[in-house]
């Protein structure tokens, strides 16, 4: 049985891996993470070197340069950062450092590339068994949790109606995820609830949302964007048809999606919905006391400001 | 077998007009909507489909099916359940004061599976989804 207490000393300090996303588009999303460690109390030591996880466009292309990309991003936290806990708070790069993981640890070709690749690199090998891959909801979750919230956001968050949107990527597929679905205490990957389970901590009145774990379209953003759009005002829709006043998020691909697709939707279609988006960390930042600006909310497409000064959370 | 077009505007229909006193015989079409929809995506891989059900709901057989070999497909899994949900809570309440909303939330649901499997045929390559023809194609439809 695994020590509460040990393991939450044990993530106090965890090498951080943000990603392309959260250096650009999802800055917002970065600038509230480092925001609210700092506030807690926790430790993110940045991994020296990082490179690209190998996202969809390298996994479409060649799935086991993929495996090797994220492989490095382990094999630097472990060699260069020296922490053998990785943080991802993006999906894409959490999922894809978790399929790397099960890659090498079940297929010997994925070895073997690796191994090729890392040793034409000069770096290396990254094995599996070395690192762990955590999301950041796991962070909070494992590190403050719930009374931990609780105790220092007095319920900040009352009064606000949230639907906590997961997107496709945090719990799929099933088989990389070996410590969900673990039972009480753990993530699950048909209804995930890490998140709710955080803000409701803070005070937040969470909203029953069917397509928390639906597809958000990002897929097709370039391909055919009226798709990625009705997908987005789907979401949308159906998390105001339950009253949710913004929709929390906790991936930067779907964040700037809905953000930019509910702006289209009311464009290309004529339907204008009002639920913000925000980020679960910006969410929690607020809860904690912490300026927007230092959240990055003004960065967010999604104009929320003025709506969170009416609700005192500024 | 209708267009996955013609599905989602029937689902839309539904959304935007269904009655509460018809909330049953809405959430019955929005599951058999849901199956269509699951079927071209079968027909399409060059299967056919089950008549066989799965926790009392052909859907989820279907999608059961449907994801046989393409584990990406259980992106709209938990959809389906959903819509299975919504149809259970409108089915066995039917008059409980949430009926209206539930079943705009059983076609919000459905549209969204009727989207994503457009979606994934499209990036597939399969059936008349073809990339490069859709854009065509939906200009005659709208011309015809």
């Amino acid at each position: 049985m695994v020590d509460v207490t040990e393991r939450a000393k044990q993530l106090r300090e965890v090498a951080y891996y943000p990603g392309c996303a959260l250096e650009g588009s999802g800055n917002g999303y970065d600038v509230s993470t480092r925001a609210i460690a700092h506030n807690l109390g926790l430790k993110l030591r940045d991994v020296k070197d990082w490179n690209c996880c190998g996202a969809m466009e390298v996994k479409n292309i060649d799935p086991k340069i993929q495996t090797y990309l994220s492989s490095r991003v382990l094999s630097q936290a472990v060699n260069a950062t020296r922490n053998n806990v990785v943080m991802a708070p993006c999906n894409g790069c959490y999922h894809n450092l978790k399929k790397a993981e099960y890659d090498l640890a079940n297929d010997q070709n994925s070895r073997d590339v690796v191994e090729k690749i890392s040793a034409k690199a000069g770096h290396k090998t990254y094995e599996a068994g070395q690192a762990e891959t955590i999301h950041a909801l796991d962070w909070i979750k494992e590190t403050i949790g719930e009374e931990g919230l609780r105790e220092r956001t007095k319920g900040k968050l009352a009064g606000l109606k949230i639907a906590n949107y997961y997107g496709c990527m945090y719990v799929r597929p099933r088989h990389i995820f070996p410590e969900k679905d673990q039972g009480p205490g753990s993530e699950s990957t048909s209804k995930p609830h890490f998140m709710d389970d955080l803000l409701a901590a803070a005070g937040a009145e969470n909203v029953e949302f069917p397509l928390k774990t639906a597809c958000c379209g990002g897929a097709h953003t370039l391909s055919d964007s009226d798709m990625s759009t009705k997908l987005v005002l789907n979401i949308l829709q159906a998390a105001e048809a339950n009253g949710a006043e913004v929709i929390a998020t906790e991936c930067p691909t779907c964040h700037s999606g809905l953000e930019m697709h509910q702006i289209r939707a009311e464009k290309r279609f004529g339907k204008k919905t009002n639920v913000r988006i925000l980020y679960f960390t910006q969410l929690l930042g607020l809860a904690l006391g912490i300026g927007p600006r230092k959240l990055g909310i003004h960065t967010n497409i999604s104009e929320s400001i003025p709506f969170l000064v009416e609700k005192g959370l500024t | 077998m209708r267009s996955i077009a013609a599905i989602e505007s029937r689902i839309e229909q539904i959304e935007e007009t269904s009655a509460p006193d018809a909330a049953t015989e809405a959430a019955v079409e929005l599951v058999r909507l849901g199956e269509e929809v699951l079927e071209h995506w079968i027909v399409a891989r060059g299967e056919t489909p089950t008549q066989e059900e799965k926790e009392g709901f052909r859907l989820l057989a279907l999608h059961r099916q449907g994801a046989k070999g393409d584990p990406s497909f259980n992106a709209c899994r938990e959809t389906c359940r959903e819509l299975a949900y919504h149809y259970n809570l409108v089915t066995l309440e039917p008059d409980h004061p949430d009926t209206a909303k539930r079943i705009r939330l059983a076609a919000l649901v459905a549209k969204h599976l009727a989207l994503f499997v457009g979606g994934k045929m499209q990036v597939a390559g399969l059936g008349e989804f073809c990339c490069a023809a859709k854009p065509v194609r939906t200009n005659d439809i709208l011309g015809a």
